[in-house]
C-alpha cells in the first residue's frame, strides 16, 4: 500500500515540471482570459465605501444616511474622468437618466463653498430605490455584459436580453463568416486531401518519403512565410496570373488576392497536412489486402471504394477535419495579409479589442465564444468516434 | 478428368528476380490440388496471378479453355481466402458473406437465404450480427471460407489459410474443407508449406521449389515415389544413400554403395548403369533383426542411438560411415547402443533418384 502510494508520489514529482509548465502557459492564461470576460470591477474600484455600506442594505427601502454619506465621499475622491465615464455609462444602460443625475451631483458635490448636507436634497431622485439598485448590481464585479455583446446582445433598462442594435451588431456576422470560411477550408482540404492520402499510402518507398516530405516541409516553415509567399503569388501581377495569360487563357488578370478567393486558397494550402497526416495514418493501418478481397468476391474499383476503403477511412477524415476547422476559426495572419475588409475572422476582432483598444473583456468573451465553439465540435467528434463500428 | 485450369509456361519476374519459372500445370474440374513448398518458392505468386492479382511476365492462364490473362480480378469469378482471412472489420459476419451476393446484385431474399445457408455449412448461424473482431481465429476463417463459397466461384484459392491457427483446430479445418469440397464438388487450389496438410487434404500435390513444379502426383505418389532428391527431402523425413548404379532390369535397379553393399531398389526416373545416385529410404520402413532373414535387401549396422518417442521407437544406426535412422512400431523391442543388428527393407520402399 505505501509503496504503491510512494510511487505515485514519485511519479508525480516527475510530472511536476510538466504539470506547472502547463499550468503556467495553458490553465492559467486561459483562465484569466476567460476571467477578464466576466468581470468588471471598475465600479467596484471607483467606490469601495459605498460597496461596503451596501451589502447591508435590504434593496427596496429607500436610502439610509450612511449609504448616501459613502456614496458622496466616493464621488468626491474620485480623480480619474476616463472611470467616471465608464461607470456612468454602465449605470445608465442600467437605469436611463442616470447620465445627468450623475452630472447635476458632481457639479453640486464640486460646488466646495456651499457643500450639500446628503444627496437627496442635490436631486429628489436620489430618493428612489432604483437608482442604488443599480449602483448596487454594479458593483458586483461579475457582468454577463461582454458575453453578451460578443453575440450581438445586450440587457435593457428593464434588465432583460435583446439584440443591439444594428449599429453595434458585428459579432454575429464576422463569427457566421468565421465558420463558413473554416467550412470551406475544411471542404477543400478533404477534397484535397483525401485523394493525396490515398495516392501516398498506396505508395511504397522513396515515393512515399517524398510525398508525405511534400506536406510535412511547409509545416517547418514559418506561417508568415508561407502566406507572404501566397501574397507573391497571387497577386494582380504575380505569378499565377502572369503564367495564365502567358498560356492566353485568360484575358485580365484573375482577383486572386483581397478577397475570399485568396483566403481560402492560401489557408488550405497551410492547412493541408492536418488533413493529409490523420487520414494517411488510418489509411496504413487498413490491411492491405481488404481491396484484392473485395475485388476477388466481384466488386469492381469503385465499388470497392465506396463500400470497404471509405467507410474504414471515415475516421481519418473525421479527425482531419476537426483538426482543420479548429485551427481554421482561429486564423489571424492569413486572412489579415491576403483578405479583403470582408474576410476578416474573429481572431482579428480579438485581436482589436486585446491590443487596439485594451478592452480585455470583450476579447476575453470573444475567445470563451470560439473555445465554447471548439469544445462543441470536439464533443460531437468523440461522440461519432466511440459510436463509429469497426474500431474496436 | 476435364482439365479446367491450365498454367500455360507462366514466368514472372519481380525486377530482375525470376520467382515462377516457365511454369505448366493443369487442374482437373472439381479437383483439390494442394500447392506445397518452402517458403519464397512462389506459391502464392503462382495463387495471385490466378486470382487476377499479378500479371504473368510471360505465358498464359487458361481457364475452361479461353485464356484469362486480361480479365480482370472482379470478373473471374474465383473465390479467395487469405491467410490473414481479409474480412470487412466495418461490416457484421452476416454482410461481410452478404457482400459477394450483393456486388452481383442478388434480390435481398435470395441474399438473406443464401448467406443463411453459407453460415449454416460452416455451423456460424449464431454468430450473424457479430463484427470479425469478436471472433475467434478459427470462426473468422470459417467466416472467410464460407464468404468465398456464398457465391458458388467457379475455383476456389486458398493461401495457407490455416496458417494462422493452432494445430488441433488446423487439423479440424483440414477435415471440415476436405468434407466441403467433397460435398461441394468446388474446384480448390490450396497454397500450404506444411506437407502434412497437403497429404491429408489434396487429390494431388505439386511440390514446388524455387519457382519451379518438381514433382506433380497424388500424396501417396509423392511420398512414396519422389522424383527428386527436393521432394524426398521435403515430404517427410528419408535416408539418403549415395551410390552406383550396376544395373538396370525394368523397373528396378542394383546400387553398389559405398561400402560396397548391393541394394535393388524401384526406379522412377531413367537411369543407367555406372550412373552415381541416391536412395531414398523411408525410415518406417527400415525393419531391424539380429539374424539376416529374408528381404532383398539388407544391411549389416551397428545403433548408435534409440530414443523412445511415444508413437514410434527412433533408431539411429551406422553403416559403413553411412548414418540410417529408423522408425519401428511402438511394440518394437529395445535396441541399445553397440547392438548389430541387421536393416532389411524391399525393393519397394526405396527409390533410386538421380541427383
Ligand atoms: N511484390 C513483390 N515484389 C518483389 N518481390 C516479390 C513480391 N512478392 C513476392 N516476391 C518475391 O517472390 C518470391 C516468391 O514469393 P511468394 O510469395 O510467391 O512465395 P511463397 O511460396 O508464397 O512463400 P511463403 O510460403 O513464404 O508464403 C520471394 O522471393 C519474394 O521475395
Ligand atoms: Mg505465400
Amino acid at each position: 500500500m505505501s509503496a504503491v502510494s510512494s510511487r505515485t508520489g514519485r511519479s508525480l514529482v516527475l510530472l511536476a515540471p510538466l504539470l506547472l509548465f502547463l499550468i503556467g502557459f495553458f490553465v492559467w492564461p486561459l483562465f484569466s482570459m476567460m476571467s477578464q470576460a466576466v468581470s468588471d470591477p471598475a465600479v467596484l474600484r471607483l467606490l469601495p465605501r459605498s460597496a461596503e455600506v451596501l451589502t447591508d442594505w435590504d434593496r427596496k427601502s429607500p436610502p439610509t444616511m450612511p449609504m448616501q454619506t459613502a456614496l458622496m465621499e466616493d464621488l468626491k475622491a474620485v480623480d480619474d474622468d476616463q472611470a467616471l465615464g465608464d461607470m456612468v455609462r454602465r449605470l445608465n444602460s442600467a437605469r436611463s437618466g442616470f447620465r445627468t443625475l450623475m452630472s447635476k451631483t458632481m457639479s453640486a458635490l464640486e460646488d466646495t463653498a456651499n457643500p450639500p448636507a446628503d444627496l437627496v436634497s442635490i436631486d429628489k431622485r436620489w430618493e428612489k430605490p432604483e437608482f442604488w439598485l443599480a449602483i448596487a448590481d454594479a458593483l458586483s464585479p461579475l457582468t454577463d455584459r461582454n458575453l453578451l455583446a460578443a453575440v450581438d446582445l445586450g440587457r435593457n433598462a428593464a434588465g432583460d436580453i435583446e439584440h443591439l442594435p444594428a449599429d453595434r451588431s458585428v459579432n454575429r456576422v464576422i463569427l457566421v463568416r468565421t465558420f463558413w470560411i473554416a467550412a470551406l477550408v475544411t471542404f477543400a482540404c478533404a477534397a484535397i486531401g483525401f485523394p493525396y492520402a490515398m495516392i501516398a499510402a498506396s505508395l511504397t518507398g522513396w515515393k512515399r518519403d517524398l510525398m508525405l516530405a511534400a506536406v510535412l516541409l511547409p509545416l517547418w516553415t514559418s506561417l508568415l512565410v508561407r502566406t507572404a509567399a501566397w501574397f507573391i503569388l497571387l497577386q494582380e501581377k504575380g505569378l499565377i496570373n502572369d503564367l495564365l495569360q502567358t498560356l492566353a487563357l485568360i484575358d485580365a488578370p484573375l482577383p486572386l488576392i483581397f478577397n475570399r478567393t485568396g483566403v481560402i486558397i492560401a489557408m488550405t494550402h497551410v492547412l493541408l497536412p492536418f488533413m493529409v497526416l490523420p487520414i494517411y495514418s488510418v489509411l496504413i493501418t487498413i490491411p492491405k489486402n481488404l481491396m484484392p478481397a473485395a475485388a476477388s468476391l466481384g466488386a469492381p474499383p469503385w465499388r470497392a471504394f465506396l463500400r470497404v476503403l471509405l467507410p474504414l477511412s471515415l475516421r481519418g477524415v473525421a479527425s482531419g477535419s476537426l483538426l482543420v476547422f479548429i485551427s481554421a476559426i482561429g486564423y489571424y495572419i492569413t486572412p489579415a495579409l491576403i483578405g479583403g475588409p470582408g474576410d476578416q475572422m474573429i481572431s482579428s476582432i480579438i485581436a482589436f479589442y486585446a491590443t487596439g483598444s485594451a478592452n480585455w473583456g470583450m476579447a476575453g468573451a470573444l475567445g470563451v465564444v470560439l473555445l465554447i465553439a471548439t469544445l462543441l465540435l470536439y464533443s460531437v467528434y468523440a461522440r461519432l468516434s466511440t459510436d463509429e463500428p469497426g474500431r474496436r | 478428368m476435364a482439365e479446367f485450369i491450365r498454367f500455360d509456361r507462366i514466368t514472372k519476374f519481380y525486377g530482375p528476380l525470376c520467382v515462377v519459372e516457365n511454369l505448366a500445370l493443369g487442374i482437373g474440374k472439381g479437383e483439390f490440388v494442394s500447392l506445397l513448398g518452402p517458403s519464397g518458392s512462389g506459391k502464392t505468386t503462382l495463387l495471385m496471378m490466378l486470382a487476377g492479382f499479378e500479371q504473368p511476365t510471360s505465358g498464359n492462364i487458361l481457364l475452361d479453355g479461353t485464356a484469362i490473362n486480361d480479365v480482370p480480378t472482379h470478373k473471374r469469378d474465383m473465390g479467395v481466402v487469405f491467410q490473414s482471412y481479409a474480412l470487412f472489420p466495418h461490416m457484421s459476419v452476416g454482410e461481410n458473406v452478404a457482400f459477394p451476393l450483393q456486388m452481383r446484385r442478388l434480390g435481398k431474399a435470395e441474399i438473406a437465404e443464401r448467406v443463411a445457408r453459407a453460415l449454416d455449412m460452416v455451423q456460424l448461424s449464431a454468430f450473424v450480427d457479430r463484427r470479425p473482431s469478436q471472433l475467434s481465429g478459427g470462426q473468422q476463417q470459417r467466416v472467410a471460407l464460407s464468404r468465398a463459397l456464398v457465391f458458388e466461384p467457379r475455383v476456389v484459392l486458398m493461401d495457407e489459410p490455416l496458417g494462422a491457427l493452432d494445430k488441433q483446430l488446423r487439423e479440424q479445418m483440414q477435415l471440415d474443407i476436405r468434407d466441403l469440397h467433397r460435398r461441394l464438388g468446388v474446384t480448390i487450389v490450396f497454397v500450404t508449406h506444411d506437407q502434412s496438410e497437403a497429404l491429408t487434404m489434396s487429390d494431388r500435390v505439386a511440390v514446388f521449389n524455387k519457382g519451379k513444379i518438381e514433382q506433380i502426383g497424388t500424396p501417396r505418389q509423392v511420398y512414396d515415389e519422389p522424383a527428386t532428391r527436393f521432394v524426398a527431402e521435403f515430404i517427410g523425413e528419408t535416408n539418403l544413400v549415395e551410390g552406383v548404379v550396376e544395373a538396370v532390369q525394368g523397373q528396378e535397379a542394383t546400387v553398389r554403395l559405398r561400402s560396397g553393399a548391393h541394394i535393388v531398389s524401384a526406379v522412377s526416373g531413367s537411369v543407367a548403369s555406372g550412373q552415381p545416385v541416391f536412395l531414398s529410404i523411408r525410415p518406417e520402413r527400415v525393419d531391424l533383426s539380429e539374424t539376416r532373414g529374408e528381404a532383398r535387401n539388407c544391411l549389416e549396422t551397428e545403433v548408435t542411438d534409440s530414443v523412445y518417442q511415444g508413437d514410434h521407437l527412433r533408431v539411429q544406426l551406422q553403416n559403413a560411415a553411412q548414418p540410417l535412422i529408423a522408425k519401428l512400431g511402438r511394440r518394437s523391442r529395445e535396441f541399445p547402443p553397440g547392438t548389430k543388428v541387421y536393416a532389411a527393407f524391399s525393393a519397394g520402399d526405396c527409390r533410386v533418384i538421380a541427383p
